[in-house]
């Protein structure tokens, strides 16, 4: 996720770090990369221009020409801006104090919404809700039957009355029903609707105020470029929308109609949805976003993700075994393991401090998951006793294993000798020394390939 | 002159199509005027909400001002900075140079130049093999299924027998809905056995074409987002089977880009042409207030054409792409 909006300001942020003192027109140049990275990312031209605007006050406020260290104000201050633009820090939906709650969905056509229904439907069903939808989009063929498919495989109960009837009786017959099953949520998919299709947008009014929900959502494609604005506009002028689901996260959109959307309406993001499994939907972190886009890392996600998958007396274990220099290659592959259930090490990676740059290579070097599997693949080849002292390792046993894990004899050298390096890592670690993270995810995951 | 069905689908002589294809060649004219009608609407809306329009009172007086809201204008279309950058520099060239007097033949050569980066590649859909076969791909929600059902429509309105390969097996309902577009399109669609893969799917239906003389197989796929290397391997297998199955003689693969996408859609394309080789865009959604300047860009940095464009949602809301006509619409014409 913004990965090349957050590559490009620290292209420009480390070009104003290694300079020191700042004249004017560093100012005016570093502004200039700052809004092309702004508009290559999809941000609404408008919302650049302000946005520029804002930073360059910000910075000659905070007296940017005159510090010690301009580069890093200007980071703090690009920061800052972002983080206020993003929208500070997340809001939560608002629930009713006797049930059911209800959450409007709408959005363009392709923006994800029956998806994103489902998807926050078994989110809030994970949270002890019992929760319902309706299915309010007789537009779309089969549109119906997607929803009823999807809400079986999230255990979430579907009201749906096919597609003849009108969807305003639908959304009230739904609600009548939830009300009397005694459903904390019920979550109404409705038609996908171009913003400057009157009639549509006039029927959504009519089913907002047939429900009366505590919630609208608005679904935005994390893809969307300029028009953005226009959307989200005219839909909060017609329906009034307390927030947006971010959809389609998990490509490599820049993700700039996020900023958009917010900074014209005002409304935040609330969820982001992050995948095509129904699991894949996260609360949308505002701030966490802007550090991200500067590369800062989202660390606090990454520490969430940690907690939740790894074992505490594990990583303990662990931390006692590397202070004393005793960490084999069993303890490097149940790691691996571990790492590997947090997701796709793309996704791990590039939430990680500085690894802008880094991600970048592993993608040209192509290195994926793949390589884990060959890693694996080797150690299991190897007796415990090899795993414990992988320096035993040499010619006859580096072949065995060579062949039972179905690499080389290269691939064993490399990995033993990255081992060796990691070790070495973290003696410094543990002697309080902060490692080159960029260096270390070199050695360890061994782009060979590249050359 | 717009583009017509006939100019845009290039089928072999002596087949069924040539009787019944003047047919649509009459109704031409009334499609092309909806089509810059439905354009200019889309446009008057965009222009109401941004002020964007490029006149040729723009040009009247140039200065610095002229080349920065020209700018902006393509900006706002998504056309994309880098060939917002070409394109304005070579009319400015142009202008320094000499030789365009006054605003209404500076315009008109802007319409050009961007008629121009849309105009390249081959724009015909090749549909001369027998049985000749589409394969439709793109990211999620672009409007995959509903181009082919509008596709599907045409083709046999031109005399075609089209046949549907309901080759998305991973989105709920997915078949059902394409199987509702082959009934409004009057085709026949070949589904999965449950378990099945896309590619077993699509070669089961090249075989049903071949044994039952079909003309078209149409065939969809799930949306996938572009940076998921195993879906796009998966793709690339569909291809190799539909290349295979075809003994080497060639398919046509489009992309369906949604005219709301920025600047990813350069990447969406560059991504899925790496491993299908993809020969056109259909540009969707262009009934809405976003411009489609991505497709300018698609075409200016990667030499895919757009063929096709998506203006509504009703079955004849697909129509052959015209340069000519896009680049006026996206000024606001």
């Amino acid at each position: 996720m913004f990965e090349q909006l957050s590559e490009r300001l620290q292209g420009t942020m480390s070009d104003l770090r290694s300079r020191g003192k700042l004249s004017e027109s560093d100012v005016d140049k570093a502004m200039r990369e700052i809004r092309l990275a702004l508009l290559e990312a999809d941000v609404n031209f408008k919302v650049t221009k302000q946005f520029v605007a804002d930073v360059r006050e910000a910075a000659i406020g905070a007296g940017v020409l005159d510090s010690l260290d301009p580069g890093q104000m200007v980071v703090k201050v690009v920061n800052e801006q972002l983080a206020e633009l993003m929208g500070g820090s997340g809001r939560e939906l608002a629930f009713a104090s006797k049930g059911p709650t209800v959450i409007l969905m709408a959005g363009l056509q392709g923006s994800g919404k029956t998806t994103a229904t489902v998807k926050l439907a078994r989110h809030l069903r994970e949270q002890g809700k019992s929760v319902g939808v309706a299915a309010c989009d007789t537009q779309r063929p089969a549109a119906v039957e997607q929803l009823q498919k999807l809400a079986a495989r999230a255990s979430v109960t579907a009201y749906a009355q096919g597609a003849d009837r009108d969807p305003v009786d639908i959304a009230e017959w739904a609600l009548g029903q939830a009300r009397s099953a005694g459903l904390d949520v019920l979550i109404i998919d409705t038609a996908g609707r171009l913003h400057v299709d009157k009639d549509l947008m006039n029927e959504l009014v009519r089913i907002k105020k047939a429900t009366r929900p505590h919630d609208v959502l608005l679904t935005v494609d994390a893809m969307t470029g300029q028009d953005a604005v226009n959307v989200a506009e005219q839909f909060a002028a017609a329906t009034d929308f307390d927030g947006v689901v971010l959809t389609k996260l998990d490509g490599d959109a820049r993700g700039g109609a996020a900023l958009s959307v917010k900074a014209v309406t005002g409304r935040p993001i609330l969820y982001a949805s992050t995948g095509e499994k129904l699991e894949q939907l996260e609360r949308f972190h505002p701030d966490r976003m802007a550090q991200r886009i500067l590369g800062m890392g989202d660390v606090l996600t990454l520490i969430e993700k940690a907690e939740q998958q790894l074992d505490a007396s594990d990583g303990e274990e662990m931390e006692r075994k590397m202070r004393r220099n005793e960490f084999t290659l069993d303890d490097f592959l149940k790691q691996l393991k571990q790492i590997r259930k947090m997701g796709p090490l793309s996704g791990v990676l590039g939430m990680m401090p500085g690894m802008g740059k880094a991600m970048k290579e592993i993608r040209n070097a192509d290195v994926d998951d793949r390589e884990l599997d060959r890693l694996e693949a080797i150690i299991l080849s190897m007796t415990p006793e090899e795993r414990g002292a992988p320096e035993t390792i040499r010619g006859s046993r580096r072949r065995r294993i060579a062949l039972g894990s179905g690499t080389n004899v290269q691939a064993v050298k490399r990995l033993t000798k990255q081992f060796e390096q990691m070790r070495k890592v973290m003696k410094q670690v543990a002697s309080g020394k902060m490692p080159d993270a960029e260096a270390l995810l070199r050695g360890q995951m061994g782009t060979g390939r590249r050359h | 002159m717009a583009t017509s069905w006939t100019d845009l689908i290039e089928l072999d002589d002596g087949v069924p199509a040539a009787a019944p294809a003047a047919e649509p060649a009459d109704t031409d004219q009334p499609r092309r005027r909806g089509m810059l009608a439905r354009l200019r609407e889309s446009l008057s809306a965009s222009r109401e909400a941004l002020g964007a329009e490029i006149g040729s009172s723009l040009f009247e007086a140039i200065d610095a001002e002229t080349w920065e809201r020209l700018e902006e204008a393509l900006i706002i279309a998504d056309v994309g900075a880098r060939t917002t950058a070409e394109v304005v520099g070579r009319l400015e060239a142009e202008v320094e140079r000499g030789g365009l007097e006054g605003g209404q033949a500076v315009r008109a050569r802007l319409v050009e130049l961007l008629a121009e980066l849309a105009d390249v590649g081959e724009r015909r859909i090749d549909l001369r093999s027998r049985p000749a076969v589409v394969l439709v791909v793109g990211v999620n929600g672009t409007g995959k299924t509903t181009t082919i059902g509008k596709l599907a429509n045409q083709l046999r309105e031109m005399g075609l027998k089209v046949l549907l390969a309901a080759g998305d097996t991973y989105r709920a309902a997915a078949v059902e809905q394409l199987s509702t577009w082959a009934e409004r399109a009057d085709c026949e669609v070949v589904r999965a056995e449950p378990g099945q893969d896309s590619g077993a799917v699509i070669f089961d239906a090249i075989t049903a074409a071949e044994a039952r003389e079909f003309d078209v197989v149409l065939a969809d796929t799930a949306g996938r987002l572009h940076n998921r290397a195993d879906l796009m391997e998966e793709l690339a297998k569909v291809k190799r089977v539909i290349s295979k199955k075809l003994d080497g003689a060639r398919s046509e693969t489009l992309i369906v880009i949604d005219s709301t996408t920025g600047q990813n859609g350069l990447r969406q394309a560059k991504a899925f042409s790496e491993v299908v080789d993809v020969d056109g865009v259909v540009l969707t959604k262009l009934d809405g207030t976003a411009k489609g300047g991505i497709a300018l860009a698609i075409a200016a940095e990667l030499g895919i054409p757009v063929k096709l464009i998506g203006v509504g949602e009703g079955i004849g809301d697909l129509r052959p792409f015209d340069p000519g006509d896009f680049a006026s619409a996206l000024l606001g014409e």
